[in-house]
């Protein structure tokens, strides 16, 4: 972790002070002075066991039990299931589930970076308007696509099969996904520069290796 | 059969009949966005939506800071519905970070966010008066919509730019009678809201350039994905307040409004029946609020939110909000990805306006309840 990082932590506005910054005070001193002050001092990341939701489990059942091993079904929580597909497979899972299941729009395409697997993750968020039972629901369809190190968007091996004749609603999403991740979708009538400037000659700004200056 | 053409004489092709027209960047009234719009005479054959031009990366910004560092600067792409843009970042950290947020707190944050929809509202509907070229429409709500900044600015110090809202509660609790000050307030733009009616509603002006002009179907509007008072005014009963209630909106007494037109006209009135369903909201929420007690949980001191994600969504004046947060043990959020009404109506704009009479784009584009900023990000 460098300087900055640590730095950056350091400014909190719930804590007049945080443990690294206490210096002089012993850890159960710091523990003390987080008491008295109210602040909760356990563990980060709190187990939280919940049940699975029947009616959210029989959604991603019927996707598991049609597609078998090419899915996996990441979670199951109230409102919000998670499925993940390898790259090829995403355009008939996307199809059984506009088909079958009902959902019928996109809320927003994101693309996550993970350089250390060299990989982008690009996030479908399904919901429907029309099956009233799905209203609450979103369904997180992700997949896989390779990351290069030097990208060259529209040209490498970066990319995917659209989801456009699937969810016309994708559109400019994957759009705004081509310009900021470099993941180019095949079968997209349209793959231009929607948001950046049309002269940018940089790599896609939203990629890890993409430093804000000055940070 | 046709007669040769004299020297030097051409007839006209399709193509030279086509005029291109940049409407904005730099225009007034579009805000900070460019529509490159192809018209045949008076009628507008194709347009190209470019946003862009004040994208700020915010989510990239967001991959830098803290949780808690996050607040203020997620907030500025509509600065005049902050807490409504915040809304969804605080619940999606509470439950990445598994926060309570006390009772007291929930009321006062609908409160607040029902406030800040008006303020929105109100804006929005000035501007709807001006592309018009219907001043005393300008002037009305901009004026109103002072009555609403004072109660925000009496509730959090700020009168534009709050940052109210905050993971696990509000900033600071309510000043004394605000109670009183806020009903009266409520009750008297009621009154003065029945007078838009007259002046703009059954405005010959209004109707003649909106009333049938780009109609959007129920099927279409499902198709492409919009949300918010575009998606309900072409018949969809779709209000996250309603189908995915979030804090304490299930407690509370209002409605959703629908229009099955899906005309310009339809995507006008909606926002302004809503303003009186938020006061609704707002008289209901002070009703129920629990007189006293804690209005913020505190964080642990630098929180980290685990290896996790989750998708939270409300619904703003522009529809419904979301955030994608995905962290990684991390004080910092890995990736945030917002994803906005604005961008998601967006779409519809090629669509309504082809073959639609120029004088019509303003009320076209402007129905869409579309904020150049928040679609950029």
């Amino acid at each position: 972790m460098s300087s900055e990082n640590e730095k950056d932590e350091q400014s909190s506005d719930t804590a007049a002070t945080s443990s690294e910054d206490a210096g002089s005070l012993s850890k159960d001193e710091t523990k003390k002075f987080y008491e008295e002050k109210g602040i909760d001092f356990s563990p980060d990341s709190p187990v939280r066991p919940k049940p699975i939701p029947p009616f959210e489990k029989s959604i991603s059942d019927k996707i598991a039990s049609k597609f078998g091993s090419k899915v996996n079904v990441d979670y199951v929580r109230a409102s919000r299931i998670r499925v993940s597909t390898k790259k090829e497979d995403i355009l008939d899972v996307a199809f059984f589930i506009r088909d079958e299941l009902g959902y019928d729009h996109a809320e927003s395409v994101a693309g996550v970076d993970y350089p250390d697997s060299k990989e982008i993750e690009v996030v479908y968020h399904l919901g429907s308007y029309t099956d009233d039972k799905l209203a609450t629901q979103i369904l997180t369809l992700a997949t896989r696509v390779p990351r290069e190190e030097i990208p060259n968007p529209g040209k490498d091996s970066t990319r995917m099969t659209s989801l456009r004749e699937v969810f016309y609603s994708v559109e400019f999403h994957e759009r705004e996904c081509f310009e900021m991740f470099g993941v180019y979708f095949e079968g997209h009538p349209d793959n231009r520069r929607l948001l950046l400037p049309e002269d940018w000659a940089d790599i896609p700004p939203f990629r890890k290796d993409f430093k804000i200056k000055g940070r | 059969m046709t007669t040769p053409l004299p020297p030097g004489i051409q007839l006209e092709k399709v193509d030279d009949r086509i005029m291109t027209l940049n409407v904005g960047p730099q225009h007034p009234g579009s805000g900070h966005m460019r529509l490159i719009i192809k018209v045949d005479g008076d009628y507008i054959v194709s347009c190209d939506p470019d946003p862009g031009y004040v994208h700020r990366g915010e989510e990239k910004m967001a991959e830098y800071r803290n949780y808690i560092q996050n607040i203020p600067h997620l907030e500025r792409p509509v600065i005049h519905d902050s807490c409504n843009v915040l809304y969804p970042y605080c619940l999606a950290v509470e439950e990445l970070l598994g926060i309570e947020v006390p009772e007291r707190a929930k009321y006062i944050r609908v409160i607040a966010s029902e406030l800040n929809r008006c303020i929105y509202t109100l804006y929005w509907l000035a501007i709807y008066g001006i592309f018009l070229g219907h001043s005393t429409m300008f002037m009305w709500p901009a004026g109103d919509r002072e009555l609403f900044i004072d109660l925000l600015e009496a509730m959090s110090g700020a009168r534009v730019t709050h940052a109210y809202l905050v993971p696990g509660g509000v900033r600071n609790d309510l000043p004394a009678n605000f109670e009183e000050r806020c009903l009266r307030q409520v009750d008297y733009f009621e009154k003065r809201l029945k007078e838009y009616q007259a002046i703009f509603y059954k405005n010959p002006l209004l109707i003649s350039r909106t009333e049938g002009t780009g109609i959007l179907s129920r099927t279409d509007a499902i198709r492409l994905g919009t949300t918010g008072s575009v998606l309900r005014a072409s018949g969809v009963d779709f209000d996250l307040r309603k189908k995915e209630p979030y804090d304490v909106y299930e407690n509370l007494d209002f409605q959703t409004v629908v229009m099955k037109e899906g005309d310009s006209y339809a995507r006008s009135y909606i926002p302004y029946l809503e303003m009186f369903e938020s006061c609704r909201i707002i008289r209901d929420a002070i009703r129920k609020m629990p007189k006293s007690g804690s209005v913020r949980t505190k964080l642990k001191p630098n929180p980290k939110g685990g290896n996790d994600e989750v998708y939270k969504r409300v619904e703003s004046g522009r529809g419904s909000l979301g955030y994608y947060i995905v962290s990684n043990n991390r004080p910092e959020p890995y990736r945030v990805k917002i994803s906005v009404g604005s961008f998601r109506n967006l779409i519809c704009m090629p669509y309504l306006l082809k073959g639609e009479l120029l004088g019509n784009m303003p009320s076209v584009y402007w129905g869409l309840n579309y904020w150049p900023v928040e679609a950029d990000r």
